[in-house]
């Protein structure tokens, strides 16, 4: 019987090797996937007979709010491995998530007034839907804060767990904003898988475009991730390996 | 060429339809491109170090 040494894949020295050896495969899968979507979603994809050509925008707007309550949920568990089992790739992971998160949820804000101002006639409002993934960007941006003020970063980690854990109150809100309360945001169109309404040659897109950003998301969370490993472990004896026998300059 | 211009002007919403798009473009391509840039650089400093500390 063969067992996985998984403790040994979560120290931050064999995260930093495998993950390397995943970055041209995630670059690459990012970039197909992501070329894929937008021909789906701006030529291939039928004209709406409501909307118009406005409606395109949900293949940018859509994928970054899934991702924007995703990656919260990502942040909110690595922290918890953190503060629970004292798994120090847990912290930095949270750490990590945080800006990308932050940066999906302006993402999906932005780009949802985009929509709104020529279909609802107005950029904002202050609805069910629109305020809690407001709120959620606050979480983020008070997560990021906190990380700043406070100087030990065991304690940053731990009071940024706590806050993320907290925060995930706030995921369910937003995703039922739309049923539990009347919303000018429309209810879910994809999830309704048994009845989808929705042409199949603008779902396959929006998937795909989904498919993309989680993608990237990893893509470039290995890679913070790294990049946070390399700072706080450089005095390592593995570090300094690394560039010794290539060479690396 | 007709075809062309319908596809730009995204049938009067241009504005709205590029403008989320470019926006999410440099987003996402300035989150991939600064941590790549920032692990280089790190690497570097990390063998600039070493090589000083061989040498005393």
């Amino acid at each position: 019987m063969i067992t996985i040494p998984f403790h040994k894949y979560g120290t931050p020295k064999y995260f930093y090797s495998w993950s390397l050896r995943l970055r041209p495969w995630l670059k690459y899968g990012c970039i197909l996937l992501f070329t894929a979507g937008l021909v789906g979603g701006l030529w291939i994809a039928p004209t709406d007979y409501q909307q118009g050509e406005s409606f395109r925008i949900i293949y940018v707007h859509v994928p970054a709010a899934w991702m924007s309550l995703f990656v919260y949920i990502v942040m909110a568990l690595a922290g918890a491995c953190g503060l629970i089992w004292h798994v120090k790739l847990g912290d930095i992971v949270a750490r990590a998530c945080a800006p990308l998160g932050a940066w999906f949820t302006f993402l999906a804000l932005l780009t949802g007034s985009l929509w709104g101002k020529p279909m609802w006639g107005t950029y904002w409002v202050w609805d069910a839907r629109l305020t809690s993934e407001l709120i959620l960007l606050f979480l983020y941006l008070g997560y990021i804060a906190l990380q700043g003020a406070i100087d030990d970063r065991r304690t940053a980690a731990r009071a940024g767990a706590i806050l993320a854990i907290v925060g995930t109150v706030n995921i369910p809100i937003v995703h039922y904003s739309v049923e539990w309360w009347n919303t000018l945001h429309q209810g879910p169109t994809v999830s309704k898988l048994d009845a989808p309404s929705m042409d199949t040659t603008m779902l396959i897109p929006l998937l795909v475009m989904a498919l993309a950003y989680n993608l990237y998301f990893v893509a470039v969370l290995f890679e913070r991730v790294r990049c946070e490993i390399l700072e706080f472990e450089r005095n390592k004896n593995w570090v300094n390996e690394l560039t010794q026998p290539k060479g690396i300059v | 060429m007709e075809l062309e211009m319908s596809f730009f002007s995204m049938g009067g919403y241009a504005y709205f339809v590029w403008f989320s798009y470019g926006i999410s473009a440099i987003v996402l391509l300035a989150n991939a491109l600064l941590p790549v840039m920032k692990e280089k650089k790190l690497l570097r400093e990390i063998a600039r170090r070493a090589r000083e500390a061989s040498k005393n």
